[in-house]
């Protein structure tokens, strides 16, 4: 894998939907740079056929019945909403996004 | 290529310089009670924001649950649609930021879903393409998102959002691209429509958003260097089938002529979305940023996987029962019905079928039956909107008055009059006849209205003896004025039997 | 003002017996509170009148001779990641310092039904990223055996308020040591569950294949009494075992004969400190001459238990903390603000074309969107450097191109960590050990350097990733009066062996008693 430059970053910071200004690039791009190196001392196991372990607990066919249970009053789903009215959340236009 | 889109969906494909490819992404609601991953209803049109909880509203610390019944209802899909069902799936998140998606993922299915490689047989009752298989690609469960209302005149203003719908549950049903022409696509649409309402895996009503579809379009260009495919494109949330075809024989055309003047190929820009304007019947190009495709799935670590079993699966296999396509084969051997009255009958709901076999197998006349229901019955569930369940004769009053006129208890000339009468006032066939004053004439009846019909008529009488026995024709009529309930024929037949006799 | 009893178990005990009612203990707590607190920092938020409430009604109950639950009137302190229905539920982040849960985590909602008295919500690094503590967004927590001195972390309020008197037991949660750690630092006892062994459900996710709730406490007895209450599954937790909980406090003396220890060589490497080693090895010899037999043994994939741990937990967290955008609760950037920054940009861009206009457009279109944009502020500014970066980190391993040689090459390698353990335990019973490296540090000392931050938790990561359970017990004291922490860790679902192992221990040491000195 490529080392991290500070384009890379920039391009991440949108994906994950972070402002970062020029100098918390500048630390980001080192810091994340460095973490990644580290991290790359997992390429000194051979893992051909081993089996991905991505729940700790073995369980399947974990099911709830199709039973209609009450929502929330819809004033308690609402409360925490940063922008609101009697209804809906409120956000900036999402127009051509 | 200057006609008109709309006048091109009539072609048959072939005739344009190009083949048009065609691949078809449908998202379906499923029938559940509850959402995919909470307990809240997903009833439609319920006040914004009053069916949601801490799970749909992906608060910190919710945690989904799946709905058993979403499974069941989407293993039911796939099979009808001959799909493989993997012995394990299990669950994505497929990240992106958008406010009707609060949790900033969708909880779907990525590489192991839980259903692929099946088929769908289209087939043109008028011929207009030949039977064809559409192979699918994959069916796989996901959740919905919300909604976000904008109004485009108000500019700047915020845009409103809408819970009720995240989570609801979907199944995404991916096509190969064997679609050749709108044509197709829509008896596409329409046999899948029909099949997933036959199974009651979803009621598949477009207004309501439980069928949506996505379609992916290009065209193959023959040219003197070899065939070219043109870039794709995505057709994306176009709201009826008659829609999808119109957008997709507009896409052709366009794309024929993006072609002529870019020469651009598959490949050599991205993959476009375009939006449907059914106001001006042409499609638009949507903004789209390069990242957002970026989806970063991984497994979500909060659901556990699904594993079936072969039994299990062979069981839900067997129980699905008789579909559509099976339906038609059967009504087309064992009833003897042409493929067109096969197919009418088949695309109603099931319920429609269950009546017509009722009346069929009552009646022991196949056809007889068929006309009966694609000509009367039909005629007037569509004129009163009703559904089969809704109509007011059973089909043992319909197989009643079948019987009464093929034993020459109610006459045939009438019998539709009856059947109206029975149908307006929800009576049965004794108290139609009642109530239209029809009562059977017998054959000792005719012959005294006969006799007294030649007795009143000498001249008739003799230029029937002169040979011109078609001056009897006037005689029915003066006998149905006496008794409207006789049948022509029989008094016809007495009457020329009579004077012969004299 | 009467001071309490020396364990979460003998104040229970006494106020079955009527020696003390609950509003006494629950008032003697708050004093204790009142007196420490402005020190220690451990509290985000008291509720005085809510705890006095509820224990008089229990008081009530009892007195008139009604049933009370398992841990009635015993006043407890909850890690601000729990989410408390009516009560603001921070996570340590400006991102949710005004988020009130309209319900409770299964956690608070047992805890309710054991009519425990809640005081509060007590202190974490940022949602619960860190390990020292200082990544609150509020303020950082203190080690009550040194002020000047980090408790450890994530869960540093709920193990200082514990080493501080200032509740008898408290819950953490832990992803990667974040209970153990900060036990062994502020001399208590910390359990994170199997994984699945309590609900998840309301527990705000980090990394959600890796978070456990659990007991912190003075003693394995307070632990066993405060695990049986919190444990069991949950319908609401697709996560949670469907495994009966047993009475981990009624178990606690059955005999241990033949305790099989397993003594990980891989421990004993550079990075450990002798006070630490030295500690954990009198420890063993304890063990021994109470008849357990040691059996030398390799983790062979341990090492790499950082890296794995690492690129998991940031993936699954990038992921988590999406929900975070400022859009239907949480902290939204000022829209006005944003507004002019946007358009501020949009001018400067266009006017970079320098007369060619298709470049000026393009560099105006280039710019984010009103939404993108609030999405971006609201995010970078509710969220803290520490949370920035793991969120960065998760992201860049699960985008395009990189998934199979981060993220699943991090899960295969969680595998082989499983299976070490798997292979470990058809030889031994238990694993012992240090629970870190060394002991608290300094306020400061590491928060310029994160990757020397993440290796504090090479002993602990591995439990998570493996999904068992691990208890850290005092078994020690640096030559400055620093607690240290011994690590007990045992096969999926046998907490009650790890307990019955920690609890012979504390009957034979006094390490556990031991409190630091705030007057
Ligand atoms: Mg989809
Ligand atoms: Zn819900």
């Amino acid at each position: 894998v490529m080392a991290l430059s500070r384009a890379d970053v920039e391009k991440v910071s949108l994906l994950a939907r972070l402002q970062l200004g020029p100098a918390e690039l500048d630390r980001l791009t080192g810091e994340l740079g460095r973490i990644v190196g580290f991290v790359e001392q997992l390429n000194e196991l051979d893992t051909r056929g081993v089996d991905p372990l991505a729940h700790a607990l073995d369980v399947a066919n974990v099911f709830g019945d199709d039973i209609v249970r009450p929502s929330l009053p819809r004033d308690e789903a609402l409360a925490n909403a940063p922008k609101r009215d009697d209804e809906c959340y409120r956000v900036p236009a999402v127009l051509g996004e | 290529m200057n006609d008109p889109a709309r006048d091109h969906s009539a072609e048959p494909a072939g005739e344009a310089p190009y083949e048009l490819v065609i691949g078809l992404e449908v998202h379906v609601q499923l029938a559940t009670q509850s959402k995919l991953f909470c307990r809240c209803s997903t009833r439609f049109g319920a006040e914004p924001n009053t069916q949601t909880c801490p799970v749909c509203i992906g608060l910190p610390g919710a945690l989904p649950v799946m709905n058993r019944q979403a499974y069941q209802l989407a293993l039911r899909a796939a099979l009808a649609l001959h799909c493989e069902i993997p012995l394990f799936t299990k669950w994505d998140r497929k990240n992106y930021y958008y406010p009707d998606l609060p949790k900033g993922y969708q909880i779907s299915q990525f590489d192991l879903p839980m259903s692929r490689q099946g088929w769908l047989e289209i087939r043109d009752p008028k011929g207009e393409f030949a039977p064809k298989r559409v192979r699918i690609t994959r069916a796989h469960l996901e959740e919905d998102a919300g909604k976000s209302m904008h109004d485009e005149v108000a500019g700047r203003a915020d845009s409103r959002i809408d819970l009720n719908r995240a989570g609801t549950p979907l199944l995404e049903i991916v096509s190969e691209p064997d679609l050749r022409s709108p044509r197709e696509a829509k008896a596409y649409l329409t046999e899948l429509r029909l099949l997933l309402v036959y199974l009651g895996v979803s009621d598949c009503n477009m207004q309501e958003g439980s069928l949506r579809v996505d379609a992916n379009v290009n065209l193959h260009i023959a040219t003197p260097e070899g065939p070219v495919a043109t870039p794709i494109v995505e057709v994306k949330n176009v709201n009826s089938f008659r829609a999808v075809e119109r957008a997709l024989a507009y896409e052709a055309d366009r794309q024929f002529e993006a072609w002529r003047e870019t020469g651009q190929r598959k490949g050599d820009v991205p993959k476009q979305t375009r939006g449907w304007d059914d106001q001006r019947q042409i499609t638009y190009g949507q903004r789209h940023k390069e990242e957002s495709s970026d989806y970063r799935y991984f497994p979500d670590p909060d659901l556990a996987p699904v594993t079936v079993t072969a039994e299990q699966v062979e069981r839900i296999r067997s129980g699905l029962g008789e579909l559509p396509a099976a339906t038609r084969v059967r009504l087309e051997t064992d009833y003897q019905l042409p493929a067109y009255d096969a197919d009418v009958i088949v695309n109603q709901e099931s319920a429609f079928v269950a009546y017509y076999l009722a009346v069929a197998d009552g009646c022991g006349d196949g056809k007889q039956a068929a006309n009966w229901l694609t000509q009367e019955v039909l005629r007037l569930m569509n004129e009163r909107n009703w559904t089969i369940d809704r109509f007011p004769v059973p089909a043992s009053g319909l197989v009643e008055l079948l019987a009464a006129v093929k034993a020459g208890k109610a006459p045939a000339t009438r019998a539709k009059e009856l059947f109206g009468a029975m149908v307006d006032n929800a009576l049965t066939l004794e108290a139609a006849m009642e109530r239209l004053g029809i009562a059977a004439v017998s054959a000792g009846e005719i012959e005294t209205l006969c006799r007294q019909l030649l007795a009143d008529n000498p001249r008739i009488v003799a230029d029937v003896k002169a040979g011109k026995s078609q001056a009897a024709a006037s005689l029915i009529g003066q006998a149905k004025k006496r008794n409207p309930n006789v049948n022509p024929n029989d008094v016809r037949a007495t009457c020329l039997k009579l004077i012969e006799q004299m | 003002m009467g001071s309490l009893p020396s364990s979460a178990t003998r104040l229970r005990d006494d106020l079955v017996a009527g020696r003390i009612t609950s509003v006494e203990a629950t008032r003697a707590c708050l004093d204790r509170i009142e007196r420490v607190d402005a020190r220690v920092k451990a509290f985000l938020r008291v509720d005085a009148e809510g705890a006095l409430e509820a224990a008089a009604a229990i008081d009530r109950r009892r007195s008139s001779g009604q049933s009370v639950g398992l841990l009635a009137g015993v006043p407890i302190a909850l890690k601000d990641i729990l989410c408390t229905r009516g009560q603001p539920t921070t996570c340590g982040s400006k991102m949710l310092e005004r988020f009130v849960p309209p319900y409770d985590a299964t956690v608070v909602r047992k805890l309710h039904e054991a009519d425990a008295v809640i005081l509060g919500k007590v202190n974490l690094d940022e949602f619960a990223m860190g390990g020292s503590t200082e990544n609150s967004a509020f303020f950082p927590t203190r080690n009550p055996w040194d002020l000047e001195r980090v408790p450890g972390g994530s869960s540093g309020g709920s193990a200082a308020c514990v080493a501080a008197d200032m509740a008898p037991w408290s819950i953490g949660t832990d992803t990667g040591g974040s209970i153990r750690q900060p036990a062994a630092w502020c001399g208590i006892t910390g359990l994170k569950p199997t994984y699945g062994r309590v609900s998840r459900y309301g527990l705000v996710a980090f990394a959600s294949s890796l978070d456990q709730a659990g007991p912190m406490a003075h003693s394995a007895e307070d632990t066993a009494l405060l695990l049986e209450a919190i444990a069991g599954h949950d319908p609401l937790d697709a996560t949670s075992a469907d495994v009966p909980a047993p009475r981990y406090s009624a178990e606690l003396d059955k005999p241990l004969e033949g305790l099989r220890l397993g003594l990980v060589r891989d421990h004993y490497g550079a990075g450990l400190s002798s006070e630490v080693e030295a500690a954990v090895r009198e420890a063993v010899r304890i063990y021994e001459s109470l008849g357990a037999r040691t059996v030398e043994l390799s983790l062979p994939h341990s090492k790499y238990g950082i890296a794995t741990y690492y690129v998991i937990a940031p993936c699954e967290a990038s992921s988590n903390l999406a929900r975070y955008d400022g859009v239907h609760y949480g902290y939204r950037t000022d829209e006005k603000a944003m507004l002019g920054e946007l358009e501020a940009e949009r001018r400067a861009a266009l006017a970079s074309g320098a007369g060619n206009a298709a470049r000026g457009e393009a560099a105006a279109a280039a710019v984010d969107s009103p939404l993108v944009r609030l999405y971006r502020r609201s995010r970078a500014e509710g969220f803290g450097p520490e949370v920035k970066r793991r969120v960065m980190l998760g992201t860049y391993a699960l985008s395009a191109g990189y998934y199979d040689a981060y993220y699943l090459k991090a899960l295969q390698v969680r595998r082989l960590i499983r299976n070490d353990y798997d292979a470990a335990f058809q030889q031994v019973d238990l694993i012992i050990g240090p629970t870190t490296p060394a002991a608290a540090y300094r306020l400061g000392e590491k928060a310029h350097d994160p990757l020397a931050m993440y290796l504090e938790d090479l002993y602990t990561v591995t439990a998570n990733l493996a999904g068992i359970p691990g208890i850290s017990i005092p078994c020690g004291t640096t030559a400055a009066g620093l607690p240290i922490g011994l690590q007990l860790q045992a096969p999926a679902f046998q907490e009650g062996l790890l307990l019955r192992a920690a609890h012979r221990f504390q009957r034979v040491t006094d390490w556990h008693l031991r409190r630091p000195d705030l007057s």
